[in-house]
């Protein structure tokens, strides 16, 4: 291993967000279906949520001086990697119970993981993050892992 | 629970999934920002996506490749099961002007549990497959 991995850095594993709590709209749930093209009735009406739509439900809401100059809010739940440059990264998503209009859901992210690898051009930084989503009867929902390369 | 038990039985490995073209333009690529409440530059600042990231053009937001993948199962599941789970990554970046294909084709089928394993996928219009993922369906809804 490269080492590029402080204690310090490490230390971060297990970090988690403050819990936030959103409503489900119809008008939030059609604007969404539009957005991306889809074609189902249900879903362009409003009357149940199509997967993913957790994704605009939790996107950050920051203030305009809060953006870095590309337009991008800074993740707090993140510490400083000594790498910057971000690759591709993937996504894993389970769905445990359909989302309605109506619903309020609460997500909570958690930091769970950083690890290095030898990639064929130098040192690589994985890391993941977990944001599990539940109602307000303590229900799991959708779980998410996203997991982010840095070189 | 409701199951689609004769269509199930009807499905076979490598069974493809009709495949959906998608042209994003600028509208709907606002549009999507916008319901995310997505302000990064290079997807609607052209002149500093070109000059300043080196994109060839407005950059398309991975995730809506994502929900491509999503609607690609659902379009052809309908209302016999959901999805249960996805896989996916974003492995090359697309632009507006790209021609995007969806698809994908069966893998695996477990008969104990009725769910599904389907490959998906995003390619470009060389060929190059941009989003691939792996999708779980459970071919059994409540009702």
């Amino acid at each position: 291993m490269g080492g590029l991995l402080s204690e310090e850095l490490l230390s971060t594993i297990g970090r988690r967000s403050e819990p936030r709590r959103e409503i489900v709209t119809r008008r939030d749930i059609r604007k969404y279906a539009v957005a991306t093209g889809n074609r189902q009735r249900k879903y362009l009406d409003g009357d149940e949520a199509p997967p993913m739509f957790h994704v605009p439900l939790f996107w950050d809401v920051v203030e305009l001086g809060q953006l870095t100059p590309d337009g991008v809010s800074i993740d707090s739940l993140l510490p400083k990697f000594p790498l910057e440059k971000a690759m591709a990264g993937g996504l894993n998503i389970e769905y445990h119970k359909p989302v309605y209009p109506g619903d309020w859901l609460t997500s909570t992210r958690t930091l769970t993981d950083i690890y290095e690898k030898q990639g064929r051009s130098g040192s690589l930084i994985f890391y993941e993050v977990v944001m599990d989503i539940v109602n307000d009867d303590g229900d799991l929902i959708i779980r998410e892992k996203t997991t982010r390369i840095l070189r | 629970m409701i199951v689609n038990a004769e269509r199930f039985a009807g499905l076979r490995v490598g069974e493809q999934l009709p495949g959906r073209e998608h042209t994003p333009d600028n509208v709907q690529l606002m549009f999507y920002n916008a319901a995310l409440w997505n302000g990064h530059r290079i997807h609607f600042d052209e002149p500093y996506a070109k000059n300043v990231e080196g994109y060839p053009g407005l950059v398309i937001a991975g995730p809506m490749l994502g929900d491509w993948l999503h609607q690609c199962v659902e379009e052809w599941l309908g209302e016999d099961g959901h999805i249960f789970s996805i896989d996916y990554s974003n492995r090359v970046a697309t632009y507006i002007g790209d021609v995007l294909t969806a698809g994908g084709e069966i893998a695996a089928l477990n008969v104990e549990t009725m769910e599904v394993e389907i490959e998906v996928h995003i390619k470009n219009q060389s060929g190059d497959v941009v989003t691939p993922g792996k999708v779980v369906v459970r071919f059994a809804h409540a009702g």
